[in-house]
């Protein structure tokens, strides 16, 4: 079948072909479109990569904090409800139900509201991996700090997260993969990212599959320039004689 | 505070809207992953089998299957299976087909650690009682690597539950479009999507409970 990759240079409202393939001026071209609908993936993506980091830590150390039973039990309460719910049907809640029972969260934009969704949704799976990386230490690295005389927050803070954190960075690289690949769900709710640009424009251009090539591989090349970005970070981080063992498999 | 008003729960409504969805999220899970296993088992052969021609085309479907979201991946098999068999086919076929084409990648990823996971020692037992490659697989390497594998297999098929949600993109009609084609129909669209998470979650959060305790009689036996 015939390609036809014209299809991008089209003026969106006319279909005219632009010269140059980007609008100028008034008229937008469906690379153009095309250019914005990534930037939403990517701002969804980070914005919700973000919430997760934070969330997840806090709810990873959480776990195992000692004698703090209660504590533990929210963590462990936290992870399960944000794992035991698809995606798609958390994007609903945080759209449809939370802001009809929080009446102040209608104000917020849609943008808000699916970055929340998907950064609690993956907080659940770092907070697991914050989690391991932590029981991966040995127990006497804990007892070390604290016989150092230090208080509960120096001895995370300065003996067991640094270890942590590099020991997990393997799986927080797939997470961060995978946030990208997640943010996808967005179009339910007519985020303008780049599935609902592939719905969208494939349809109005009757060209999907150019379409739908062109999002696909901006799709990987997100994917793997976070790749490249962590990779950079683990090189960076490594303990010199310090093995560092992979914890766990990422899901999708 | 809203007043939620779930009047409208009977044995009618569950029938009406909720069955027909659950039964398809069901099947389609459980075709996903029979024929995911199935075809994640050769994709995992052929990238252990040493040989180029082999390792290279299935290496790079799994990769290329893995680096893609699975939205997009409904949205191409929706797109051009029709094309290509020459005739459209419903929202529902086009699912079944696209999930085990997906799966069957992740599945790969999961058998071939399974298959690796068996010490070297009782491939060359089997080569040394002089079975063929094809029988010491059979009989020696995969019931083991299947046996191994079952809490990460189950825990995959879990999440293949959660993510028949995403078919919403094409519109066929599971469990969550039942519930949502619901609250349309009785104006109380909160409610159903309440309802909606809890069945999700009482469903995933049982069967990794399930699973829990099968990794742990199979930790035990080992």
């Amino acid at each position: 079948m015939a390609m036809d990759w014209e299809v991008f240079c089209k003026d969106t409202l006319d279909g005219v072909v632009q010269s140059g393939c980007f609008g100028n001026g008034r008229d937008i071209t469906y690379l153009d479109w095309l250019l914005s609908a990534w930037g939403w993936t990517v701002s969804v993506s980070l914005t919700g990569l973000v919430i997760a980091l934070v969330a997840g830590s806090i709810i990873g150390v959480i776990r195992t904090l000692p004698a703090s039973p209660w504590l533990v039990r929210f963590g462990n309460a936290w992870v399960e409800l944000f794992r035991n719910i698809p995606l798609l049907v958390q994007i609903f809640l945080w759209y449809f139900v939370v802001p009809a029972l929080v009446p102040p969260m209608k104000a917020f934009p849609p943008f808000i509201l699916v970055v929340l969704a998907l950064g609690f949704f993956t907080s659940a799976r770092i907070a697991e991996q914050v989690r391991a990386g932590i029981q991966a230490l040995p127990k006497g690295q804990r007892y070390a700090g604290m016989a150092m005389g230090f208080t509960t927050v120096q001895y995370y803070r300065y003996v067991l997260l640094p270890m942590a954190y590099r020991i997990i960075i393997p799986p927080l690289t797939s997470e961060s993969m995978n946030i990208f690949k997640n943010s996808a769900v967005a179009f339910a709710v007519s985020i303008p990212e780049l599935t609902q640009y592939a719905l969208q424009v494939g349809e109005e251009t009757a060209r999907p599959i150019e379409v739908y090539i062109a999002v696909t591989i901006l799709y990987a090349i997100s994917a793997f320039v976070i790749n490249r970005i962590f990779a950079f970070i683990e090189r960076r981080a490594q303990v010199p004689g310090f093995v560092v063992a992979g914890t766990g498999a990422g899901g999708h | 505070m809203l007043n939620l008003d779930f009047s409208f729960l009977n044995w009618t409504f569950i029938q009406g809207f909720i069955l027909k969805g659950l039964w398809f999220s069901i099947t389609l899970t459980v075709v996903a992953t029979v024929g995911g296993i199935f075809f994640g088992t050769l994709l995992a052969l052929m990238r252990l089998s040493g040989q180029k021609w082999l390792v290279l085309p299935a290496a790079f479907y799994v990769n290329v299957m893995r680096s893609v979201p699975l939205v997009m991946v409904i949205l191409w098999f929706f797109l051009l299976v029709p094309f290509i068999i020459g005739r459209p086919v419903g929202a529902e076929y086009s699912a079944f087909i696209t999930f085990i084409a997906f799966e069957a990648a992740y599945f790969s990823e999961i058998m071939r650690a399974g298959i690796q996971s068996i010490p070297r020692g009782q491939v060359y037992a089997g080569m040394a009682m002089g079975m063929s490659y094809g029988q010491n697989m059979k009989l020696v390497i995969l019931p083991q690597a299947f046996r191994n594998m079952i809490p990460v297999l189950l825990t995959q098929t879990i999440i293949l539950f959660q993510d028949t949600s995403l078919v919403y993109a094409i519109g066929a009609y599971d469990l969550l479009k039942g519930f949502e084609t619901a609250g349309k129909n009785f104006g109380r669209p909160i409610e159903t999507y309440l309802m909606a998470t809890v069945v999700y979650f009482v469903i995933s959060y049982s069967l990794s409970s399930v699973v829990k305790r099968i990794h742990g009689k199979i930790a035990i036996i080992r």
